[in-house]
């Protein structure tokens, strides 16, 4: 790792001032994507600034229908949240199969989105639920938020601080793990909001990153059953070839993974 | 250059380490605490796990600096004296460990599993628990037999408090 300077502000707006100061500087929260890719020297910034600990991007809130999660707020304490188990128990089981034991205690939901890696996990909930991503300056919906493989709306020193999410009327997530990595191969997050709109998310599948399913979205407003998705095809186009999978896999895993997210 | 404070096994410390270092050569090259190994260096294998503030975590992919005030526990803070952890000794009596690399971390993972579930610990929830540390000797089996094991002990041991 090539050398940086830490930093553990005490509130946002200190994150901030810090982050205008050094243009190469980096937000660090768990740190379980960048101080790997920092070891690859993959990057490097200047300096790290620690928003770990800022009590004010701790914790779960739940207003009415709105589930609120802030963006430090580790896997194992979502997993493990009441509220999150109340509300919304698709986003507990979804952290319950991201990574393992120890990155659940220090990986972080803003991380996750920040990164947008295209088979992170969190990405999936996002977009299916229509969440709204605060950030220290503005709101940004779902829909807007993910631009492709590891790039977001988010601009230069822009902090991330909340996600809340609509609470459906019914949700799932299920996903093919690479067993090694524990990465999905495929995970498709499934939801019914309560005005009846239907949205599905696929994750590890497409090039462009996290994308919605229109095709499974359709079959599944007419009927919510996985037999409704037998007969559904998704085309290969646009999706990863790897030593993993090919694109033809990794279609029928989105509608497989969809089927199983259905319970 | 940064000062670092610690609690290690229970002791104050404090040292001076460049920000971009990695709380798991603090502990090893600073400190002497060689029982926290390094496997993989990447987060996958788990042979770095010690606790911070009570929870398992790998020591590879913390900086110094994201642990500085807090209370580590490694490896070498288990045993009391001469008398070891009872989740070492069931490892010891259950033989579930050969080369013994990874044993550190798994025991480190393994404690703060029984802890988080208290007394309620089946073959199924040990192997799911032990996903993030990587054995290439055992097979896994006498591991989760050790882990079950000291799940009883510590139970006993509790009790007994």
């Amino acid at each position: 790792m090539y050398e940086t300077t830490y930093h553990r502000p005490s509130s946002v707006d200190e994150a901030a001032a810090l982050s205008a100061r050094d243009a190469e500087a980096k937000y660090l929260a768990g740190g379980h994507t960048l101080i790997p890719v920092m070891k690859q020297r993959l990057a490097s910034p200047t300096a790290v600034i620690d928003i770990g600990r800022i009590p004010a991007l701790i914790g779960v809130e739940v207003s009415g229908d709105m589930l609120t999660i802030k963006a430090a707020t580790t896997y194992f304490d979502i997993m493990n949240s009441a509220d999150v188990k109340k509300s919304i128990p698709a986003i507990a089981h979804l952290t319950s199969v991201l990574g393992d034991p120890q990155v659940r205690a220090r990986g972080t939901i803003g991380g996750s989105i920040a990164n947008n890696d295209p088979a992170a996990d969190f990405p999936a909930a996002v977009l299916a639920l229509g969440a709204t991503v605060k950030t220290n300056k503005r709101s940004i919906a779902a829909n807007d938020f993910f631009k492709g493989l590891f790039t977001t709306a988010l601009n230069d020193g822009e902090l991330i601080t909340a996600i809340s999410f609509p609470v459906p009327a019914k949700a799932g997530y299920s996903k093919m793990r690479h067993p090694a990595s524990r990465f999905a191969l495929t995970g498709v997050f499934v939801a019914q909001m309560k005005n009846g709109d239907v949205r599905v998310a696929a994750t590890g599948a497409s090039q462009n990153g996290v994308m919605r399913v229109p095709g499974i979205e359709t079959a599944l407003k007419a009927n919510w059953s996985a037999s409704a998705l037998e007969n559904v095809k998704i085309s290969p186009n646009g999706l990863i070839a790897d030593i993993h999978g090919s694109a033809e896999y990794r279609a029928n895993l989105i509608k497989v993974m969809a089927q199983r997210a259905l319970g | 250059m940064s000062a670092i404070k610690l609690t290690v096994n229970g002791k104050s410390v404090s040292a001076d380490a460049e920000d971009r270092t990695l709380l798991v050569h603090l502990l090893r090259d600073q400190l002497g605490l060689t029982g926290t190994h390094v496997g993989c260096d990447t987060s996958q294998c788990g042979a770095c796990t010690v606790h911070i503030d009570g929870r398992a975590v790998k020591s590879c992919t913390v900086l110094v600096g994201q642990a500085n005030g807090s209370k580590i526990t490694t490896i070498e803070g288990l045993s009391r004296g001469d008398e070891l952890h009872p989740m070492q000794a069931a490892f010891r009596d259950n033989h579930g460990l050969q080369c013994g690399y990874c044993t550190p971390g798994m025991i480190m993972s393994a404690v703060d599993m029984v802890h988080r579930h208290g007394g309620k610990l089946d073959e199924a929830t040990v192997r799911q628990e032990l996903e993030g540390n990587i054995c290439r000797c055992t097979g896994y089996h006498n591991i989760v037999k050790s882990v079950l094991d000291a799940a009883g002990r510590m139970k006993v041991a509790n009790a007994a408090e």
